[in-house]
């Protein structure tokens, strides 16, 4: 469902990253993307480093309370493993733009970007006037991807799926996109929902996967805690290129699933 | 008198800053530390909010990332990221924000995006994330941040987050809806601006420093208020709390690999 060219958002606030799918489209051995997300994280310095992508639009790309996305940082200085062009907001600005993208609407609204440079750097953050009260506000784009992949908790038989905790901008992000892909902890026969629990019905989604820990070293709440010794870990493994290529061979290209790409880590821990 | 480290004098100083009872938005890293570190000793009754999405959080441990499981599991509510910076941030209801960043100038605008120039930069840095609305839409805004020459420069290269601007009533000119930072603490002292031209002033140093070592760790001529304080060293509670904080946090970060 992902394919060369197109705009893909996979999001997922710290919380629930679709690490399982994001592998699967280096795999796949996909180019030319755009990639969309407010928090690149280390799927992104994945896919960044693999040579997937050739824009980036995002609001802060850190490795977070580590430092450095060594491979974004790679592409955007050295233009390795190939020029990386990148859109620049702010978190506000961005979930302003899936909210808009998400009720099909132009433009996303806010009081933000007041007194940053960034507009400075990126024309598609506009001023208007507010027509009722003068008001400055800013403005930016609808974000429309063609594809937007999340993971979520739970999805009954029929395709409903529920999530809870940090939510994020998940529920924009597929209501936002032509076309959603969602992989979830678990199918079950009933999803037992409160009445205002976020979920996104059947008719939203294009397909639902089950990917048992497919948001590791990210966590889903309920199921397992974020793996923060991993994304330590992860400074060492990506700083120079040919010890991120070898990992990226021997864990993700080498591996057929996100099964086995676990297995393939426990196994380097084991021998330790 | 307990010994104490200058780290831990700086995030003891800035929690103090924190008053019992305000909404607090809460930058990662040091400002979390300092803010915790407030809910855990004189401010039981402050509400911290994450840009996560977490409203009134109580974590027992310091999050890596701005989202911890943790976070979410101890807020009285966890709200989507639309929501979180429309209906609370930009919607006026943050006392203080809090927040911590790479560089700052001597009117305390915030740069966390580039050294150098934007476009072929010495260092790329993670960027704005939630901090430039945090930074005017905040009732007030606290800075905490390790002083020394190449972080306290007389031009930050980027904007990232404003602070007063040039200087005097900018804010006000540019109607921005916060009045700015109020106090920025440092591991040396805690300089704020001075009331017309907002230029950060050194109003208070910690025991043992002396002024000619803050002036030499600031990258503009620091000026240093005549009043100058004496910041009270670190009382043997405050330590407790915070080093019990900082144990259990490195125990939960090492877990599992």
């Amino acid at each position: 469902m992902v394919h060369d060219g197109d705009i893909v958002a996979l999001e997922g606030f710290t919380h629930l990253i679709p690490f399982a799918a994001g592998h699967e489209i280096i795999r796949q051995g996909r180019h030319n993307l755009t990639l969309i997300r407010l928090t690149p994280d280390l799927i992104y310095d994945q896919l960044i480093g693999s040579g997937c992508a050739s824009k980036l639009i995002f609001s802060w790309g850190g490795n977070p309370g580590v430092g450095s996305l060594h491979r974004l940082r790679d592409a955007v200085e050295n233009n390795w493993p190939a020029p990386l062009a990148i859109e620049e907001h702010d978190h506000a600005g961005m979930a302003a733009a899936y909210a808009a993208g998400a009720a099909n609407l132009p433009f996303g609204l806010l009081r933000g970007y007041l007194g940053t440079d960034l507009p400075k750097y990126n024309s598609r953050i506009k001023f208007i006037e507010c027509p009722f009260t003068g008001e400055r506000l800013a403005a930016v784009p609808a974000i429309r991807p063609d594809v937007s992949v999340i993971h979520a908790q739970k999805a009954d038989r029929r395709g409903n799926v529920l999530m809870w905790g940090v939510v994020g901008v998940q529920k924009e992000a597929v209501l936002a996109a032509r076309r959603a892909i969602v992989t979830v902890e678990e199918i079950v026969d009933r999803l037992d929902a409160a009445p205002n629990a976020v979920v996104l019905p059947s008719w939203v989604v294009g397909a639902v996967s089950e990917v048992k820990g497919g948001a590791f070293p990210s966590y889903a709440q309920g199921y397992y805690s974020r793996n923060n010794a991993f994304y330590k870990q992860w400074d060492q493994i990506s700083r120079e290129r040919e010890e991120f290529q070898a990992w990226m061979e021997r864990h993700v290209m080498g591996t057929k699933d996100f099964e086995g790409f676990r297995r393939s880590l426990d196994q380097v821990a084991s021998h330790a | 008198m307990p010994e104490y480290t200058s780290d831990e004098m700086m995030t003891v100083a800035a929690a103090r800053m924190l008053r019992n009872g305000t909404v607090c938005f809460v930058g990662i890293g040091l400002p979390s530390a300092a803010a915790n570190l407030a809910r855990l000793t004189h401010a039981p009754d402050a509400v911290l909010i994450y840009e996560s999405g977490p409203i009134g959080t109580k974590p027992a441990v310091l999050p890596l990332s701005i989202g911890d499981g943790e976070l979410a599991e101890t807020a009285d509510t966890v709200v989507p990221l639309a929501e979180i910076f429309s209906y609370w941030l930009t919607g006026g209801r943050i006392d203080i924000g809090f927040l911590g960043g790479a560089q700052i100038d001597r009117f305390a605008n915030l740069n966390t995006t580039v050294i150098g120039d934007y476009h072929k930069p010495s260092v790329r840095l993670p960027g704005a994330g939630g901090a430039p609305e945090i930074a005017t839409s905040a009732k007030e805004v606290l800075i905490t941040l390790r002083q020394n020459k190449r972080a306290f420069v007389e031009k930050v290269d980027f904007v990232t987050s404003a602070g007063h601007l040039d200087g005097g009533d900018a804010r006000q000119r540019m109607g921005f809806p916060g009045k700015g930072p109020t106090a920025v603490i440092t591991d040396l002292g805690i300089l704020t601006p001075d009331p017309a031209t907002k230029e950060l002033t050194l109003t208070s140093i910690h025991p043992g420093v002396a002024v000619g070592r803050v002036v030499e760790s600031t990258g503009w001529a620091l000026k240093v208020s005549p009043q100058l304080t004496a910041t009270e060293a670190p009382s043997a509670d405050e330590l407790r709390v915070l080093r019990g904080l900082n144990e259990r946090t490195a125990r939960a970060h090492a877990g599992q690999a």
